[in-house]
C-alpha cells in the first residue's frame, strides 16, 4: 500500500491542460492543410503523386479533400511551388462533408461549434460512444482508446465509452466497412436507441481511405449512415478527436484560446 | 539442408522465381515435413505451390515448391505438420485447390462472394452440462472486430474457436501489380500498431530486388530506433492493459499514459505517432539531427523511469502474480508443432527472434538480447515483455548516443524481374514475412504478407483449454494479436 502511495507521488498529476490551452504537438505534425491559389495550369504533381486521390487539379486550381487525405505530407514536398501547407494546426473536424474539402477559396480556418441544439441539449453533458471497429489497421481504435488514458481523460467532460448499444447515444466508426462487417455495423447501429448519431473517424471512415475503391469495403460509411461528425486523419490524433467530440456536444472547449468562432 | 531440394536464401534476398526448386509432390511433402524451420508463407504462384520456411537453427531461408496437380488436391501437410494447419485453410480459401485429409477446410477470411463471415459450421461438444458461449464480432470495448466460440462444461473451456475475416479489406490484391503510389501508406496500414516494422520489411523487399541499392548506417540507425520505439510502445500498453484486466489500476493508469510519451517520442522524428512516413525506401523521410536525438533521450530516460516504476508495483503484487501464473499455459510442445513466433513463442522458452536470428539493417551490427522465458503462461508472456523493454531502451539509447554520421544512401531504383523476393522482419508481436513474385517487368506479380499474429492465433486458441471464460480477458491482452494484419 505504501509502495503504491510512494508510487503516486512518483507519477505525479498528469492530465494536460488541453483544451483550455492549445495541445502540445510535435514540431512535425502534419495539420489543417492550407492551399493556394495555384495558376500552374500545365503541372499537376500533388495530384498526381497522392496516394488517396485526395487532391484534384483543374482550372480552379487545387481542391483538396481532408476526408480523402492521410496527411503524408507528400503533395506538400512535391510542389516546387510550395502551394500547399500541412500546419500544426490539428482541428480539422467538421460537422459536414463539404467542411472537410480545402481550396484556394475556402474561408481562413474558423473555429466551428454545434449549430445543431437537439444534439446540444441531449448530449452537453453527456455522450456515450458504441465504437465500431470496420475493416481498418486498429491505428484510430488505438488513438481513440488513449482518450481514456489519464492523459487526455475524456470522463470528465461526460463522455465515454460504453459496451452496449442500448446504453450509446452515438456510434463512431472506423475503418472503411468491409464488406464482412457491413451487416454487424447495421446490426450494432439500429440497437442505438433514437436519436442515434454517427461519427466518421479516420479518412477510412469517411471515404474508405487508403482503400477506396477496394472491392471489399464501401468506401467508408456515407452511403450507409448520416454522418454527423467527421474526423479527418490517418489516424486522426488525440487532440483532433477530443476538440472534435468537445465541439458535437456543444462545448466550446477552446474559449480560453481566443480562436475566432465561426 | 539439400541445395537441390530448396533454393536456401539469407534475410532479405531476391533470386529468379526459375531457381526454386519444383520437386515431385512426394517430395516435397516428405522436405515440408522433415525441415528443421518454421512455416513463414505457402501460397499458389503460376501453378505452383510455393513454401517459404525460416531455419530454426541458422540465418537461412528456404523456398521450394511442387507443381499443382491437375487434380487441384494433395495430401495435406497438416497431419503432419500442423503448423501448416491455418495456412492450408488459406491456400484453400483463396485458391479452392484442396489439401486432403486436412482436419476441417473452413474458410479463414470469408472472402468468397456468398461467404457469410462467421457463418459455418463450428466445433460442438455433447453433454448435460455442456454450453456454447458465442461472442463477437462487436467486442465490449474499442477493438477489433472477431468471433470466437466456447465450448464449455460448467465453467470449464474445453474449446475456444476462433473464426475471423472481419476486418478483410483486400489487402494482398491491391499491392499485386504494384509498387505504385498507394504502395507503402498501405503496407504501413497492414496492422496499424505495427506500421514500421510493415514499411522496413517492404523496403527491404524492395532492396534485396534492387540488389545495387545501399542504405546509409544513419538511415540504418534511425530505422531500428523507430522499430523499438514501436515495441516499448506496445508493450507498455499491454503491460497496462493486463494490469487493468486483474484490476490492478495503478499501473494500469501509468502505463496508458506513458505508452502516449512513447508514442508522442517517435512523433518527434515524423510528426505521427504511429511513426507513418518515417521509413521510406530512400532510407528516412525525416532527419534526425543530434539536437533532436539528444532531446528523444531524455525524454526517453524520463518513461523509462516511470515505467520501471509502475512495473515494479505490479510484479511485485502478489495478487496480481497469482492472476498470471499458471494462467492461458502454452507447452513449449505446443508451441513449436503450431509455429507459434515472436514473444509468444519467446515466453514458451522458443529461443527465436528475426532480429538476431535472421538479422537485417542495423540488427546486423547489433541487435537486443532474446528475451526467454519457460513457463507459457500469461506470467511467462508478460515477463518476457518487461525484459525486452529493459532491452529496447537500452538499444536506442546507445544509438541514440551514437548516431552515425550522414552519408548518402543509394535507394532502390530498379526491380529484379521474374523473380521472387522474401523479407522477415521483427515486429513487437513477432516475425513477419512477406514475400513478392515479380512479372517481367519486374512489378509484383503475387505479393504474400503474412502477420504474426496468423501463426498465433491458434495459441491463444490453445491457450484457453482448460481456462474459465474470465480468464479469457488477459490471456487475450498477453497475447494481443492483430485482427487486421491477419485478416489483410
Amino acid at each position: 500500500m505504501l509502495k503504491i502511495l510512494k508510487a503516486r507521488l512518483l507519477q505525479g498529476h498528469r492530465t494536460g491542460s488541453f483544451p483550455d490551452t492549445a495541445p502540445t504537438l510535435p514540431d512535425r505534425f502534419a495539420g489543417l492543410p492550407e492551399v493556394q491559389s495555384c495558376t500552374e495550369k500545365d503541372c499537376a504533381a500533388c495530384a498526381e503523386i497522392c496516394p488517396t486521390g485526395a487532391i484534384l487539379k483543374g482550372e480552379s486550381g487545387v481542391v483538396l479533400d481532408m476526408g480523402k487525405c492521410i496527411f503524408c505530407r507528400k503533395c506538400e514536398n512535391a510542389c516546387s511551388a510550395g502551394k500547399i501547407k500541412l500546419t500544426g494546426n490539428h482541428d480539422t473536424a467538421s460537422f459536414t462533408r463539404e467542411g472537410l474539402v480545402r481550396a484556394a477559396s475556402s474561408p481562413a480556418y474558423e473555429y466551428e461549434l454545434q449549430p445543431n441544439e437537439v444534439i446540444k441539449s441531449l448530449c452537453g453533458k453527456s455522450l456515450k460512444i458504441r465504437q465500431i471497429s470496420a475493416g481498418g489497421c486498429a491505428a484510430c481504435e488505438l488513438d481513440f482508446n488513449v482518450l481514456n488514458t489519464l492523459a487526455w481523460d475524456m470522463g470528465r467532460f461526460g463522455i465515454q465509452v460504453v459496451a452496449s448499444p442500448r446504453h450509446a447515444d452515438c456510434v463512431l466508426i472506423t475503418g472503411p466497412v468491409s464488406k464482412n462487417m457491413l451487416l454487424a455495423l447495421k446490426k450494432t447501429f439500429d440497437a442505438v436507441p433514437d436519436p442515434a448519431f454517427v461519427i466518421a473517424c479516420g479518412s477510412c471512415a469517411i471515404s474508405g481511405g487508403l482503400f477506396r475503391g477496394n472491392d471489399e469495403v464501401c468506401n467508408g460509411v456515407e452511403d450507409i449512415l448520416k454522418v454527423d461528425l467527421y474526423v479527418p486523419g490517418c489516424p486522426p490524433h488525440p487532440a483532433t478527436l477530443l476538440e472534435a467530440l468537445l465541439r458535437f456536444i456543444g462545448r466550446n472547449p477552446g474559449k480560453l484560446r481566443n480562436l475566432s468562432v465561426k | 539442408m539439400n541445395a537441390e531440394k530448396f533454393l536456401i536464401l539469407k534475410n532479405p534476398a531476391a533470386a529468379p522465381f526459375a531457381a526454386v526448386p519444383c520437386l515431385s509432390m512426394d517430395d516435397f511433402r516428405a522436405e515440408l515435413i522433415a525441415c528443421n524451420g518454421t512455416a513463414a508463407a505457402f501460397f499458389e504462384h503460376a501453378g505452383k505451390l510455393v513454401a517459404i520456411l525460416n531455419s530454426n537453427t541458422d540465418d537461412k531461408i528456404f523456398v521450394t515448391s511442387t507443381a499443382v496437380p491437375e487434380s487441384r488436391r494433395y495430401p495435406a501437410l497438416t497431419p503432419d505438420r500442423p503448423m501448416f494447419h491455418w495456412f492450408e485453410r488459406e491456400l484453400h480459401e483463396q485458391t479452392g485447390i484442396v489439401p486432403e485429409g486436412h482436419p476441417w477446410l473452413k474458410p479463414i477470411r470469408f472472402t468468397a462472394e456468398e461467404a457469410k463471415p462467421g457463418v459455418t459450421d463450428y466445433f460442438t461438444m455433447q453433454g448435460c452440462a455442456a454450453h456454447e458461449v458465442a461472442v463477437g464480432p462487436v467486442h465490449a470495448g474499442v477493438i477489433e472486430p472477431g468471433h470466437f466460440r466456447f465450448q464449455c462444461m460448467g465453467e470449464d473451456v474445453y474449446s475456444l474457436e476462433i473464426s475471423l475475416g472481419y476486418q478483410h479489406r483486400g489487402i494482398e490484391k491491391m499491392l499485386t501489380g504494384g509498387p505504385d503510389n498507394r504502395t507503402l501508406p498501405v503496407v504501413e496500414a497492414i496492422a496499424g500498431d505495427s506500421s514500421t516494422a510493415y514499411a522496413g520489411t517492404y523496403c527491404r523487399l524492395l532492396e534485396a530486388l534492387d540488389g545495387d541499392c545501399r542504405i546509409s548506417d544513419r538511415s540504418e540507425a534511425i530505422r531500428a530506433i523507430a522499430w523499438e520505439l514501436e515495441r516499448i510502445a506496445n508493450h507498455i500498453g499491454d503491460l497496462g492493459a493486463l494490469a487493468g484486466d486483474v484490476a490492478y489500476l495503478p499501473t494500469a493508469s501509468y502505463c496508458g499514459r506513458i505508452r502516449g510519451d512513447v508514442l508522442n517520442t517517435t512523433a518527434m522524428i515524423c510528426g505521427n505517432r504511429f511513426g507513418r512516413g518515417l521509413i521510406t525506401p530512400e532510407g528516412v523521410g525525416y532527419a534526425l539531427d543530434d539536437v533532436r536525438a539528444a532531446e528523444m533521450l531524455k525524454k526517453l530516460k524520463q518513461t523509462e523511469k516511470d515505467l520501471n516504476n509502475a512495473l515494479d508495483l505490479l510484479f511485485d503484487s502478489p495478487s496480481v502474480l497469482d492472476r498470471f501464473e499458471n494462467t492461458g499455459t502454452v507447452s513449449r510442445k505446443t508451441a513449436a508443432d503450431l509455429g507459434l513466433v515472436g514473444m509468444a513463442a519467446r515466453a514458451c522458452g522458443i529461443s527465436c527472434d528475426t532480429r538476431s536470428t535472421h538479422p537485417y539493417g542495423w540488427y546486423k551490427k547489433s541487435a537486443p538480447a532474446i528475451v526467454t522465458f519457460p513457463d507459457g503462461d500469461v506470467a511467462a508472456r508478460a515477463a518476457v515483455r518487461r525484459g525486452e523493454l529493459a532491452e529496447s531502451y537500452q538499444f536506442i539509447y546507445h544509438l541514440l548516443e551514437n548516431l552515425p554520421p550522414e552519408s548518402a544512401s543509394v535507394a532502390p531504383q530498379k526491380r529484379m524481374a521474374d523473380a521472387i523476393a522474401v523479407s522477415l522482419g521483427e515486429g513487437w508481436r513477432g516475425m513477419i514475412c512477406m514475400a513478392a513474385v515479380t512479372d517481367n517487368a519486374g512489378n509484383f506479380a503475387r505479393f504474400k504478407s503474412v502477420d504474426p499474429s496468423f501463426h498465433n492465433w491458434q495459441g491463444l486458441a490453445m491457450a484457453l483449454r482448460g481456462e474459465q471464460i474470465s480468464n479469457f480477458p488477459i490471456c487475450n491482452k498477453s497475447f494481443n494479436l492483430s485482427y487486421c494484419g491477419h485478416d489483410l
